[in-house]
Parts: structure tokens; sequence; C-alpha cells
């Protein structure tokens, strides 16, 4: 009972520490991809972005976020109070549940549970039904259409982006991302799957709603889409669940196919982050690269070609697996 | 650290009358509520509430699965129905007694069988027959000993399939 009781103790202790250390990170990261955001999409623009604020404008987005912070909190009249209330609650707390299972180095997992990547996938779903939520809640056309469109794409592109994984899952044949990366210890993925990680890359921008695939808030046709109506922290929830999806995506790319922590000399934390934020500056490059494309395009290029495409590469890797 | 001064049991308990409270409260809000967007919520959290239900049972796979599938998905394809249905500033029509009777017997009628069936099954606790259950091995008894119940269950959506296209045919030519 004891041994049961300190056993538990650790555990929660573990667990304590490690959400405060993911409140941080989510935070931090946050704070520092807005102004990675700004300072890539300047220079690729051929402009300096922020520059008064801090060395190269590094602390503008801390006075964003006080900025944010001291705005008031607007409730328009017509809303669905509980449900618009609950919105920003809903899409930031999975984002926080999945941290749970990402292994950031050897022994720096908070839980390295057997089932970690299905944790992953079924916690990013619920972003979507939160958009949902947002949106039909807000009474507002341009928020009702911003969700409207979110549902389909991310449907659309929910599919292909679970068969991609499933091809990797197959080569190693467990759940456990400490095993996946484990399983890569000659070679990274990525040069035995590269079809697979271009699917992955593709499916996962349109899951966290980044340029190209940004319909649901299309700042040109709907205002902001979705949190239209939201000001404040309230958007700032909204904002800080995007940037951090965009980590968790690229956390579990590179957790996929570009070997995790694994790296010489560097300790493997340094490694891991290296990777993920290299990702993620692919991902804001394609932002800055590809016009947005049009609804139909969006779903055509979805069910015709990804969704194909990811099939055929289940059924390769399955076929040369049997065969070697 | 008040909790651990609780004995794992009581934790336990206490856990468990939350996961229900949180599947009743969700069941409650999907049936009673007037607007429809808050009955697709409503069965969300019930779902929830459900895959709690898996998770206090130590099997974390099928909670998960719960909530990828049912939460994830179903529930976002209810939501696209909705779409398609009446708008909602709409005046509602007032309930139907006989229609609430319907369901309630209905309702009643399932309680009453799953609960003759509680009764009369022999329950065997799941240690004692298999200590084995990882992912692997319930994959393994999907495509083995249990793949007729697996396919009778994909009859299911076929069903549903086909009911939604009689529905969706009817209304596209009357309206």
């Amino acid at each position: 009972m004891e041994m049961l009781a300190s056993y538990l103790g650790t555990e929660v202790a573990r667990m304590v520490v490690g959400l405060i250390g993911v409140i941080a990170l989510v935070s931090v990261n946050a704070l520092f991809l807005i102004w990675m955001e700004r300072k890539v999409s300047a220079h690729i623009m051929l402009r300096p972005g922020p520059m008064e604020v801090g060395w190269h404008g590094s602390v503008q987005t801390i006075c964003d976020a006080v900025k944010l912070m001291a705005k008031e909190l607007i409730t328009p009249e017509e809303v669905d109070r509980p449900v618009y209330y609950l919105a920003p609650v809903v899409v930031f707390l999975p984002v926080l549940l999945t941290f749970l299972v990402i292994p950031f180095s050897q022994s720096l997992i908070i839980k390295d549970l057997n089932v970690g990547i299905v944790l992953i996938l079924a916690f990013s779903t619920l972003t979507v039904l939160a958009i949902l939520m947002a949106g039909w809640s807000s009474n507002n056309k341009y928020s009702v259409f911003g969700a409207i469109r979110s549902v389909a794409q991310n449907i659309a592109y929910e599919i292909p982006l679970l068969v991609t994984v499933m091809s990797i899952l197959l080569m190693v044949g467990s759940f456990k991302l400490s095993d996946i990366v484990a399983a890569q210890g000659r070679y990274w993925f990525i040069l035995v799957q590269p079809l697979a990680f271009i699917l992955y890359i593709i499916c996962a921008t349109a899951e966290t709603n980044r340029t190209p695939f940004d319909l649901p808030e299309a700042e040109s046709e709907l205002v902001a889409g979705f949190h239209t109506e939201y000001s404040g922290m309230r958007f700032a929830l909204f904002f800080l669940a995007e940037y951090t999806n965009m980590f968790i995506v690229s956390a579990v790319a590179t957790v996929l196919f570009l070997g995790g922590w694994r790296g010489p000399i560097l300790p493997g934390v340094v490694w891991f982050l290296l990777k993920v934020y290299a990702l993620i500056f692919l991902i804001m490059w394609f932002r800055w690269t590809f016009p947005r494309v049009r609804f139909d395009q969006l779903v055509t290029f979805a069910w015709k070609i990804l969704i194909p495409l990811s099939f055929a590469n289940l059924l390769i890797t399955a076929f040369l697996m049997k065969l070697f | 650290m008040s909790l651990l001064s609780l004995s794992p049991q009581a934790v336990a308990t206490v856990a468990f009358f939350m996961v229900m409270a949180v599947t009743l409260i969700g069941a409650l809000i999907a049936v009673a509520a007037r607007n429809i967007f808050h009955n697709v919520l409503g069965l969300a959290l019930c779902l929830f509430g459900v895959a709690g239900l898996f998770l206090y049972l130590n099997s974390p796979f099928v909670a998960l699965m719960e909530i990828l599938i049912y939460v994830g998905a179903i529930c976002i394809a209810i939501c696209f129905a909705i779409m398609l249905s009446e708008p909602l500033y709409l005046p509602r029509p007032p309930r139907s007694a006989s229609k609430i009777l319907g369901g309630v017997v209905g309702a009643g009628l399932v309680l009453v069988f799953l609960g003759l069936l509680t009764r009369k099954t022999q329950w065997v606790p799941a240690a004692q027959r298999s200590t084995d259950w990882s992912v692997t091995t319930l994959g393994h008894y999907l495509l083995t000993n249990y793949a007729l119940i697996f396919e009778v269950i994909s009859l299911l959506l076929l069903v549903a399939m086909l009911g939604a296209v009689v529905i969706a045919r009817g209304g596209r030519g009357s309206s």
C-alpha cells in the first residue's frame, strides 16, 4: 500500500512538473514562433520586419501579448453563450494533453505510453470540434463559413494523414513514440519513405489551417473566419493553439521521419528542437511561396490525389515488408 | 497533496463517479436540449465519458479509439448533417407527446434487455481470461477469434450508408 502511494507520489509529481514545463514551453514557443513568423515573412519579402522593440524586434511579441491580456473581452449580443465561452478552452486543452507523449529526448518525456501516436491523433481531431463550436456559436455568417470550410478540409485531410502514419507504424510495429525513434537507429525513415514524408507535410499543413490551406480564416474573404467575434485572451487562446499545433505536427514529423532526438555531439533535446524548428520554418516558407488554393481544388486534391497516393504507399510498404 | 492521503480505492471510486457523471450529463444534453447543435455537443461529451470508462477499465487504446472515431469522426459527420438541416433561426415545432412516449418506450425496452442480459451473463474477470491485453493481442483477436463479429459490425455502416442515400434522395426530389 505504501509502495503504491509513493509510486503514485512520484507519478503525480512527474505529471505536475511536466504540466508546468509544458505550459511554459507552449507560451514561450508561441511567443517565439510569432516573432519568427513575422521575421521569416519579412525577409522573404525583402523587408526587415519588426525592429523597434528589443534586438531585431525580439521583445515585440511580449508587448503584443501584454496588450492582448489587457484588452476587453467582448461578448456580442446574440452569441450562443455557453458554447461561445467553451470553444477557446476546448481548442486549447487537447493541445496541452498531446505533449504528454512527445519524446524530447531519451529521458525527457512525461509519460511514454504504448499508445502514444494514437493519443496525439485522437486529441488533434478535437481541434475541428472546437473550431466548429467557435464558428457556430458566434452567430456570424463569416464565422460559420470559416467553420464549415474547416470541417470539410479537416475531414478530407485527416484520412491521408492517418494512412500515411500507418505506413510508418507498419515498419516499426509499435505505437510507442520512443520505439519509433529507436527503430531509426541506422537510417531516418525519410530516406526510405520520402513519399510518406511529403504526404505528411502536406496534410499537416492543411490540418493546422496554414497557407496555402488557410481557407477557414481567409482574411481577404472571411474577415478572420471562425474567430472573427473573439477578442482579447479568448482570441489569444486560438492563436496559441494554432502555433502549438504547428509545433506538435512538426514534432510528430520529427519522430516519424527525422529520427527524433538522434544526432551526433549535441544532446538529444537540442537535436529534437533543431529538427522541429527547421520543419516549422519549412511550413512558414510554404506560406510565402504558394498562393491560397481554391476550395474545389483543395477538396479535389485531397480526395483524388492524396488519398490514393497514401493508400498506394501503404500497400507498397506492406508488400515490401512481407518480401524482406 | 491531499490526493495522496486517500486510499487508491477511494481515488478510483471518485474517478468512476466523475466519469459516470460526465457520461450521464452528456447523454441528457444530447436528448433534452432544444438546439440541435447543443445535442451534438452533448453527444460528444457523453462519448468522452464512455472513453473515460474504457480508460477506467485499463484499456487506453480502446479509449483513444473511442475519441478518435466517435468524437473526432462521427460527431463531426453529424455536424455536417446539421448543416443540411433546417436553419436554427426558424421557430422550432413543439415537442409531440407521442414521439416522446415512443422514444421513452424504445429506450426503456433496450434498457430492460441490457439489464436482463447483464444479469444472465456469467462474468469472467478479464485477468482470468488472459493477462496480455496489448494492442497486438487485440489486433490478433479481431482478425481471428472475433473476425465474424468484426465483419457484422461493418454491416451497421452499410445500413447507415443506405439509409443516408434513401433519405437524401427523397429530400432532393420533394423540395
